[in-house]
C-alpha cells in the first residue's frame, strides 16, 4: 500500500515498517529550531536538570522576534540565551545581525534537507514542508524535552491534498492562491493534518513562493504541508549545502483524506484579503470598496524575500506613499537585505518613503518597529490578523500580498496594482 | 510541580467562541516574559481582561471549536494554569496549544457540544481518564473524549517537566 510523504517520512524517523494516520509514533528529530524563546526552552531544560543537549550540532537557535533587543527584559533573555549557547557548545547560533527571520536563515545556510523531521518553537515551523522536510511548531517546554532525548511523539497525519494546476492570472501571487485556499477550507480545515501542493502550477513556482504555500498552512491548522522536491529545489539546496540530497516523494497510490483541485486561472480573478480579524475571512480585493490603510507593512517570514521586494520595488518605482500612509518593509534577513540593496530595490523604496527595518518580525507580533494607534488600518504581506496582533486592539490588520501591500502604498487605501502600473505583467515569478 | 488530579470539581468562568487565538489569550508583546507564573497577569488582556480578574482557582474555561489557534506561544498555556484555571473544555483545540496544555499539566478536554450544555456559573465534574464531563447544576452528562492514555500519564506527573525528571532520576 503506497505512503504520504508524511507517512514515508515518519515510517523512516521511528524505525517502523508502516504507520497509519491517527496512529502515534516515536520519532528521531534531525533539527531543533529555536528563536528567542529558547529562553523558555533552557528554563524549561535546567529544570528537568541534565546536564548536555542531546546534540548541540542538531540545535539552531536564531533571534529573530526582537532584534536588536528593544527593551531590557528581551536584552536579558537575549543575554541569558547567549551563555547558554556557549555552554552547551551550540555552533549553529544567529545572533543580532548574523541571521534574520529564522524560516528564512534555517534554508539559506543548508540546514534544512529534504526528508528531515525539523520541529521548531514556532507555528511557523511548516514553512520548512517546501523543502521536503516533516516540519512543524511545537512548544517551549516540549522541545526542552527534545533537548534532553532528541525524539517526540507525532500523531501519524491523515493528508489533504491539493492540486493546483491552470495560468496565474496578472498580479496574483502564491499569497493570493493561500488565502483563497484558507478562504474556502477555513481556520481549522486542515487542523491536524498534512498538506501535500502539487500540479503544474505548483512545481512552475520559485522555491520562495512555496515557501508562501508552506508557511500560511498553518493558518488552516495544518501540522506540515509539503511542496514538491522536484529539481528547482534540489538546484536551490545544491548551491546552499555539500550535504547529499534524497528526493523523497509520495508514492503514486498514497492514500489521501481529501484531494482538492484548483484551476489558479478559473478560481483566483483577483487578489485576495484577509480581512480583520481571522486569517480565513478572506474576500476578492473589489469586494472591500474603500478601505483607507495608515500603514504597509512588507515583510515576515510569510513575504519578505527577493522576490517580494523586487515587485514592491517595480510598483513604488517613481511613485510615493500616499502621504496619510507609512510604508515598513523589513527583509527576510541579512542576505535578502543584501541583494535588494546591491540590486537597488531598497533604494527605490526608500526614495518612494518607505522605511527599511532590520531583517527580523518587526511589527507583525507586535512588538515595535511599525506598531498600530486605535483606528488605524495596516496592509500587510504577514500571516496573522487576530486582534491586536499589530498594536491596539482596536486597530485592523489587512493581509494581502506583497503587490497588493505595494499598491496601497502609494494609492494610500487597498488597492489593485492593476491600478498603479498601467501595464498587465504577470506577478507570478516563475522558478 | 505538584501531581495533577484526575477528577476535578469546579464551576464554569466563562464560555467563548470559536477560534478563539492566542494573541486573545496572550498576546505577543509580552514573549519576553519567561517566568511562567508572571504570564498570569497578561491572560486575556486585550478582549477579556473581565474573566482573568475574575478567575477563582480550580474555574473551567468553556469554549468552541479551534481554541488555542495560532502561535506556538507556550505563554498561552501558561498563562491560563498560573491564573489558576483548573481545566480548558473545547469543541476542540489547536494541535500546538493542545501539546502546550497537557505538558504543562494544564488539563484540556475536548468536548463538542460543551458550549451549548452549559452556561456560566455552572457547577461541573470532570473525570478526565474516564472522559466523563457532568454538568451538576442542570443535572446531565455532556459527552466528551477521553484523554489519551500519554497525556493521562503527563497530567498525573504534574507535566513534562516533572515526567522527565522522574524519568531520568530512575
Amino acid at each position: 500500500m503506497g505512503m504520504t510523504l508524511a507517512e514515508k517520512i515518519l515510517v523512516r524517523a521511528s524505525g517502523r515498517e508502516s504507520v497509519a494516520p491517527d496512529e502515534v509514533v516515536v520519532a528521531r528529530v534531525d533539527l531543533a529550531m529555536s528563536h528567542e524563546n529558547a529562553d523558555l526552552v533552557r528554563k524549561s531544560f535546567l529544570e528537568i536538570g541534565r546536564p548536555h543537549v542531546w546534540d548541540p550540532s542538531k540545535i539552531v537557535i536564531i533571534f529573530d522576534h526582537r532584534v536588536p533587543a528593544e527593551s531590557e527584559r528581551t536584552a536579558t533573555t537575549h543575554q541569558a540565551v547567549r551563555e547558554f549557547v556557549a555552554a552547551q557548545g551550540i555552533r549553529h547560533f544567529y545572533d543580532v545581525g548574523r541571521g534574520g527571520i529564522c524560516h528564512q536563515v534555517l534554508p539559506e545556510n543548508g540546514h534544512v534537507r529534504p526528508g528531515m523531521v525539523l520541529v521548531g518553537t514556532d507555528s511557523h515551523t511548516t514553512t520548512h514542508g517546501a523543502f521536503g522536510a516533516f516540519a512543524t511548531g511545537i512548544g517551549a517546554t516540549e522541545m526542552a524535552g527534545v533537548w534532553t532525548g532528541g525524539t517526540l511523539w507525532f500523531k501519524v497525519p491523515a493528508t489533504l491534498r491539493i492540486l493546483v494546476e491552470g495560468e496565474f492570472r496578472p498580479w496574483i501571487s502564491a499569497k493570493d492562491l493561500i488565502l483563497y485556499i484558507i478562504g474556502r477550507l477555513g481556520a481549522a480545515g486542515a487542523d491536524y493534518r498534512a498538506v501535500e501542493f502539487d500540479g503544474a502550477a505548483i512545481r512552475r513556482m520559485t522555491v520562495a513562493s512555496r515557501m508562501v504555500l508552506a508557511n500560511l498552512s498553518m493558518e488552516m491548522g495544518a501540522k506540515v504541508a509539503f511542496t514538491p522536491v522536484d529539481n528547482t529545489l534540489l538546484d536551490w539546496l545544491r548551491a546552499r549545502t555539500p550535504e547529499p540530497l534524497e528526493q523523497v516523494a509520495p508514492d503514486p497510490d498514497a492514500r489521501y483524506e481529501r484531494v482538492l483541485r484548483i484551476d489558479a486561472g478559473e478560481d483566483i480573478w483577483e487578489p485576495q484579503i484577509a480581512c480583520p480579524h481571522a486569517v480565513d475571512h478572506v474576500r476578492p480585493l473589489s469586494a472591500l470598496g474603500d478601505v483607507p490603510v495608515h500603514q504597509a507593512v512588507l515583510g515576515s517570514c510569510t513575504n519578505g524575500r527577493l522576490e517580494d521586494l523586487a515587485i514592491a520595488a517595480r510598483i513604488l518605482s517613481g511613485r510615493k506613499v500616499h502621504p496619510r500612509t507609512r510604508l515598513v518593509v523589513i527583509p527576510a534577513s541579512q542576505q535578502i537585505y543584501r541583494d535588494a540593496m546591491r540590486l537597488g530595490y531598497l533604494d527605490t523604496l526608500v526614495a518612494a518613503g518607505g522605511m527599511i527595518a532590520p531583517p527580523g518580525c518587526g511589527p507583525c507580533v507586535g512588538v515595535h518597529q511599525g506598531i498600530l494607534a486605535a483606528g488605524e488600518a495596516c496592509v500587510s504581506s504577514t500571516n496573522r490578523n487576530f486582534i491586536g496582533r499589530m498594536g491596539s486592539k482596536d486597530s485592523q490588520v489587512y493581509l494581502a500580498s506583497p503587490a497588493v501591500v505595494a499598491a496601497s502604498a502609494v494609492a494610500g487605501k487597498l488597492e489593485h496594482p492593476a491600478a498603479i502600473v498601467k501595464e498587465s505583467e504577470p506577478c507570478l515569478v516563475e522558478a | 510541580m505538584s501531581g495533577g488530579s484526575l477528577k476535578l470539581r469546579g464551576a464554569v468562568r466563562a464560555i467563548l467562541g470559536d477560534n478563539i487565538d492566542t494573541d486573545i489569550i496572550y498576546p505577543g508583546r509580552y514573549l519576553n516574559i519567561t517566568d511562567r507564573e508572571l504570564t498570569a497577569e497578561h491572560l486575556f488582556e486585550l478582549s477579556y481582561p473581565e474573566i482573568r480578574a475574575a478567575i477563582r482557582p480550580g474555574e473551567f474555561i468553556v469554549a468552541r471549536r479551534n481554541f488555542g489557534c495560532g502561535s506556538s506561544r507556550e505563554q498561552a498555556a501558561a498563562a491560563l494554569k498560573f491564573a489558576g484555571v483548573g481545566a480548558v473544555i473545547a469543541g476542540s483545540f489547536a494541535r500546538i496549544f493542545y501539546r502546550n496544555c497537557i505538558n504543562l499539566g494544564l488539563p484540556a478536554v475536548i468536548a463538542p457540544d460543551a458550549a451549548l450544555a452549559c452556561a456560566a456559573g455552572d457547577e461541573l465534574e470532570l473525570d478526565l481518564a474516564a472522559g466523563e464531563i457532568r454538568n451538576v447544576t442542570q443535572d446531565r452528562a455532556i459527552a466528551s473524549a477521553r484523554l489519551d492514555p500519554r497525556a493521562v500519564e503527563l497530567i498525573t506527573a504534574g507535566g513534562l517537566i516533572a515526567y522527565l525528571k522522574r524519568k531520568h532520576a530512575a
